[in-house]
């Protein structure tokens, strides 16, 4: 186990590596000079020297890059062009919101697709596994943003149970959470359909095994075999699946954050976008790729944690 | 014919019939503003209402699907071209190369293709263009995977072992005889990533990176309806509904090839 868990981490620092080469090239390779790129085609020249400065563009590019990942590594991710703040500041703020709503929206999808997997997996070929199959079916089809619309139009606007946006600060926890309900529903729905489908074809393979028939010979109940053995033996396409949904639950927050206007990342991001500030757009881009490669290294420990086999092969 | 391969090619039919006739004809003119018009609800001259501008919502929900089946079609063009050259190269070449193209495939999977849409409009701007650039980059490890999976278990038989006896090279194999053996896996890949890529484009599109303003599309026509929903709810009901239709078209029309072209799955239903 500790071979296994030394060469992951390994390569769960290569891969950070390799990323943050990539977004590097973009943001402040591409451009050419991003000091002119960000103060756009009026500039004097003179100004775009200051900001050159201010942003240690007179430092040549392998510096460059190794004085951007040192300041990252030390939480210090450089001043916004536009806010005059310290990006980490900024963003730390954001993450406390978009975080929590990613997090939010994973719960609720495990919560809804896991007894509908077992449900419909349980009840193979019958009306209730069809009816499964057809909601999730719809489910995949369904836009997480236009959902969330559709679920203002009744929720908020309609029957006023919840805000139709905004977000009050965790200052009160309750309300909070409720301001942050809808855009969880609306992003774990999708999810879920996802979820319950590859939770029923990985129930029903397991199913076909023979330690289910022997663990029905020695008495077991349909139910019982299905949740001691076959439910274990599922988990690891889910666990996949979980790992997966991560990534699209953050960039799904991202958007959905627009339906809602709550000041998350991707309100963040988008504003930094239009205002051309380069340093906000790759230190969040950088944080969203990390949060995927952890959450990919995070599946690949659990996955050797659900099966010994894993550990040996390595 | 199972139901949902039937159900499935009609759906995703009227999304392609609607787009290839707004080529040549709409109800309206999308370009044409009449304010006048604006916010009507569904009637007699406009099937779907008129928007904020007073434009026809039927025409731009055609034109509309010619935009986002264009971006998801190259984006899937982009995966299948450069992602299956690569999987069949990792399957042809155990050791270095299958090493290095599936890091490089690891390396991708870490960039969501809203991180790589926002990358490249940071520093382009935003375009269809970008949106597909992005959406296609996504594709290519999911090809890539796909197609070294197939492309691996056909290495071990005993007919390619023939070929290989007979002379032939690793590259023509692959071309001749791993190529079309995986190409129903390939096709039911390339459905599933095809609705995808229009959930994709939508999603692009409504937060701003993709489509622009005059060009209609299915999500700008919902990050434009939001703020009038309460006034009009069908300018935010309809085209989502156009996407829901056209991606469940797609993913039945995908699950139905799938049953249909891989024998192993009919015997095991």
């Amino acid at each position: 186990m500790a071979r296994y868990l030394l060469k992951r981490l390994l390569s769960l620092v290569v891969s950070l590596l390799a990323a943050s080469l990539v977004i590097f090239a973009v943001i402040e390779v591409i451009p050419g000079d991003p000091a002119a790129f960000m103060l756009g085609m009026n500039a004097a020249p003179d100004t775009v020297e200051a900001l050159r400065d201010a942003l240690g563009l007179n430092v040549s590019l392998p510096m460059r890059y190794l004085g951007w990942l040192g300041g990252m590594l030390t939480g210090d991710f450089g001043i916004s062009y536009t806010y005059k703040v310290p990006v980490a500041d900024l963003v730390a703020d954001r993450l406390l919101i978009s975080l929590p709503l990613a997090g939010l929206a994973l719960l609720l999808s495990t919560a809804v697709a896991m007894p509908i997997g077992l449900l419909a997996a349980a009840r193979r070929g019958r009306p209730a596994d069809y009816m499964v199959m057809g909601g999730t079916q719809l489910g995949i089809a369904v836009p997480n943003f236009w959902f969330a619309m559709l679920l203002v139009l009744a929720f908020a606007l309609h029957w006023r149970v919840f805000p139709a946006g905004g977000f009050p600060g965790w200052g009160d926890p309750l309300a909070a959470l409720r301001a942050l309900t809808l855009p969880a529903v609306a992003l774990a729905l999708p999810q879920a359909a996802i979820l319950a489908r590859v939770l029923r074809s990985a129930l029903i393979e397991t199913l076909g095994q023979d330690y289910i028939r022997t663990a029905r010979a020695k008495g077991l109940s349909g139910a019982q075999a299905l949740t001691r053995h076959a439910l274990r033996n599922a988990m690891i396409p889910v666990l996949t699946i979980l790992g997966m949904q991560f990534s699209f639950l953050l960039a799904g927050a991202i958007i959905i954050e627009n339906v809602f206007y709550i000041p998350g990342l991707g309100r963040l991001i988008f504003q930094a976008i239009t205002q051309r500030d380069l340093i906000v757009v790759e230190s969040v881009v950088m944080i969203l790729v990390f949060a995927v490669i952890l959450v990919t290294f995070l599946t690949d420990i659990a996955y050797a944690a659900v099966d010994p086999r894993l550990r040996v092969r390595g | 014919m199972k139901p949902g391969l039937a159900i499935g090619g009609v759906l995703a039919g009227v999304a392609l019939i609607a787009a290839l006739v707004s080529l040549v004809w709409t109800p309206y003119d999308v370009t044409v503003l009449t304010i006048a018009e604006k916010l009507q609800p569904p009637s007699a001259a406009h099937w779907l209402g008129t928007d904020h501008f007073g434009r026809d919502i039927a025409a731009m929900l055609m034109v509309g699907a010619r935009t986002s089946l264009a971006v998801a079609l190259v984006a899937v063009g982009i995966g299948m071209g450069l992602g299956v050259p690569l999987g069949l190269l990792a399957a042809a070449r155990p050791g270095w190369a299958d090493e290095l193209t599936m890091r490089g495939n690891d390396l991708i999977f870490a960039f969501p293709s809203l991180v790589i849409a926002i990358l490249i409009t940071a520093v382009f701007g935003p375009s269809a263009i970008n949106a597909i650039i992005a959406i296609g980059i996504f594709n290519i490890p999911v090809f890539a995977r796909v197609t070294r999976g197939g492309a691996m278990s056909l290495w071990t038989l005993d007919y390619i072992r023939a070929a290989q006896v007979a002379g032939k090279g690793r590259a023509r194999i692959s071309a001749e005889h791993i190529l079309p053996n995986i190409a129903n896996l390939l096709i039911v890949q390339g459905t599933i990533q095809f609705s995808l890529g229009i959930l994709a484009e939508a999603g692009l599109s409504y937060v701003g990176l993709g489509a622009q303003p005059p060009l209609p599309s299915w999500g700008r026509m919902l990050a434009d309806a939001q703020t009038m929903v309460t006034l009009a709810p069908h300018v935010a009901i309809v085209p989502g509904l156009a996407i829901v239709a056209t991606v469940l078209g797609l993913n039945l029309l995908g699950d139905g090839l799938r049953d249909a072209l891989d024998p192993r799955l009919r015997r095991a239903r």
